[in-house]
């Protein structure tokens, strides 16, 4: 009988050796006693290398579901075998062998870490690739993939720290998804606005404002030149404003911009509530009304998110997601999930919009990385791009791209900046820049709507807008008071800290 | 009313030297350029008549300055708009748009209201240069 037969699980917890076991789990020294090698189906513990979890030979297949994480073994463990554990514990294994395994073809379910990799500069951290084949995972479900691969196995004990880097979605089980429910092509056509980025803001003060008050900021600045004004992500229906008078007012607001400029205009109707049926009962409502958007936090969860992509897409209202919450397990380097995984998730899902950093505002964004993200979001083919935090070529087989949203601390000195960042598919969001202008809310707006203007005429006619940008602002704020004021008030105030979530220079794996 | 349709329309109206750069911008990404005009600017009227064809091929911006002014000259109480569009696989839709003429005077919109039930309000925003025949909106 195998001696570790006898050692139950938990009293291994208790006495530590959990990271002895899987360090000592190397084929050198196996499971079943000194200088014997166990067969694949001997009951015990074995290493989950020796079970079939890693293969360095094994060559991804084109359907195969692969990710890249960051693992960070636990000090004495192996980094192949901490890999290896991670594949399994991301697919068919468990902590010990199964004779059940054996009615099934085995050797096809199993995930397989196929290369590990040390980052460099530091110090022991690994990337570790690893390939799922396509029947691990129900079509067009995000909640079932993100239950094995952010499954168990974030909470391993003989990991210190995993981070899910990237993921391939491969072209097979990308078209299990309905994608976004209307995309960039789509909501650029349904507005009637080309050849320039959007521009909205977020309604402050966030909390407080009764209806009344808050559909004011919303007709002031859409009449300013904004395109669209935006509900935060915690504005659902409390006890100072409950979301039926809110949708009216802001309704309201909406259809007399609209008049007043003759230029299509939307506000963000966040519908995120408790439960699904409140959920459609708020969608349902923001359609009736006319509106041509709706919002939900990310906080609702992938498969909530996913009914109001099928529901945006019948009923011809866009959807903006704002990702609240994401900082929880996206900012920190070594544990939790980029925010380029993230993205590729929401385009799946089937969301129009997405908040996806401004660099240059008050929230976290190394430029690169953010790069990364847009690019995810808005391109068809997305090659392999280390300096951008791209593990992966990624094709997503003309599925419609997802408009991002820089917002958070952003103002009309910072233009030129922002344009040449991201180019003419994004929507910019000022908010303090819109609603603290001192001529009030819709100067504000103009300001910068008169700013994008510039630049973009500017960027067009060939001029160097980066070098430019300051002057050409200066020049166009000379016509006009709204845009001279906002130069005054913000000028070149600018949110400069290191970024937590730099890329780094790293071999990846060519598939 | 001053209609805010196009890239531009914060911007004082463009010389005609600054919509050849915009044309040259557009030739040189490989969009093809087109004209339209139209006497009804309400927000929801897409398909405004047609200049001739897309002008496809072409690689300097003063044949379409040419028709820019043939059209303002024929119809100069329309609005005038230059498109440029993308016809690349994954766009296949309008890259540009900019309006290079507007009428004398822009009579703007009404928004009428119904009011119905719940406080709820249906709104419509009525043109009002629709309110002569089609055409004649500007007398022109």
């Amino acid at each position: 009988m195998n001696p570790h037969l006898a050692i139950h699980p938990f009293e291994c917890i208790q006495q530590g050796r959990w990271q002895s076991i899987i360090g000592a789990m190397t084929p050198s020294n196996p499971v079943g006693g000194p200088g014997a090698t166990p067969a694949r189906w001997d009951p015990g513990v074995h290493s989950y290398a020796s079970m079939g979890y890693y293969d360095p030979d094994y060559i991804p297949k084109d359907t195969d579901v692969l990710a890249v994480f960051r693992v960070t073994p636990q000090d004495g463990v192996d980094p192949t075998e901490a890999a290896a554990a991670v594949a399994g514990e991301s697919s068919t294994a468990t902590w010990t062998v199964v004779w059940t395994d054996r009615l099934t073809a085995n050797t096809h379910y199993q995930a397989r870490a196929y290369q590990v990799d040390p980052v460099p500069g530091r110090p022991g951290e690994y990337m570790a690739y690893v390939a799922y084949d396509i029947d691990l995972f129900e079509e067009g479900s995000i909640a079932n993939l993100t239950s094995s691969i952010i499954g168990n196995v974030f909470g391993f004990k003989p990991l210190k720290a995993l981070r899910l880097e990237d993921m391939r979605i491969p072209v097979a089980y990308v078209k299990t998804f309905q994608g976004p429910a209307h995309g960039i092509v789509m909501e650029r056509e349904m507005l009637n606005k080309y050849g320039r980025p959007m521009l909205g803001a977020t309604i402050k003060p966030k909390l407080g404002l009764s209806a009344r008050n808050y559909g004011r900021v919303v007709y002031e600045a859409c009449r300013g030149g904004l395109d669209f004004t935006k509900d935060d992500e915690n504005i659902n229906s409390q006890p100072f404003m409950r979301w039926r008078d809110r949708f009216l007012y802001c309704m309201e607001g909406v259809n007399r911009a609209v008049a007043e400029t003759g230029e299509m205009k939307g506000h963000y109707l966040n519908i995120t509530a408790g439960t699904m049926e409140d959920m459609y009962e708020r969608a349902e409502f923001a359609k009736e009304l006319g509106s041509v958007v709706v919002m939900i936090d990310l906080t609702i969860g992938y498969t909530a998110m996913q009914s109001m992509a099928n529901w945006a897409r019948k009923n011809s209202v866009l959807l903006h997601l704002h990702r609240a919450g994401h900082s929880t397990y996206t900012r920190q380097k070594t544990h939790g999930v980029s925010f380029r995984v993230i993205s590729k998730w929401a385009r799946l899902i089937g969301v129009d919009h997405i908040h996806a950093g401004t660099v240059v505002g008050k929230l976290e964004g190394d430029p690169a990385t953010t790069r990364g993200f847009y690019d995810t979001l808005r391109e068809d083919h997305i090659p392999v791009n280390p300096a951008h935090g791209i593990y992966f070529d990624q094709d997503w087989a003309s599925m419609p791209g997802v408009m991002p949203v820089a917002s958070g601390g952003i103002h009309a000195g910072q233009m030129h900046q922002l344009v040449n960042m991201f180019g003419d598919d994004v929507i910019m969001q000022f908010g303090g820049g819109t609603i603290g202008h001192p001529f009030g809310i819709a100067a504000g707006a103009e300001a910068n709507r008169v700013a994008l203007e510039t630049i973009i005429k500017a960027r067009n006619e060939g001029r160097d807008i980066m070098r430019e940008g300051p002057d050409l602002l200066r020049a166009a704020a000379s016509r006009n008071k709204p845009l001279e004021a906002a130069l005054a008030t913000w000028g070149e105030i600018t949110f400069d800290y290191t970024s937590t979530d730099a890329p780094d220079a790293i071999p990846t794996a060519s598939v | 009313m001053r209609l805010r349709h196009g890239a531009f329309s914060y911007l004082p109206d463009l010389t005609d030297d600054e919509i050849a750069a915009q044309v040259r911008y557009a030739l040189d990404q490989g969009w093809p350029v087109s004209i339209e005009h139209s006497d009804d600017p309400h927000p929801r009227n897409v398909y405004w008549e047609m200049w001739g064809l897309p002008m496809f091929d072409l690689t300097e911006p003063d044949g379409v300055l040419r028709e820019i002014n043939d059209c303002r000259s024929t119809f100069p109480g329309h609005y005038v708009r230059v498109m440029a569009y993308d016809a690349r696989l994954g766009r296949q839709t309008t890259a540009l748009s900019f309006l290079v003429q507007r009428p004398a005077e822009e009579p703007g919109f009404r928004l009428d209201r119904t009011e119905s039930d719940g406080r709820v309000q249906r709104y419509s925003v009525h043109s009002y240069a629709t309110e002569r025949p089609s055409g004649s909106c500007y007398g022109s």
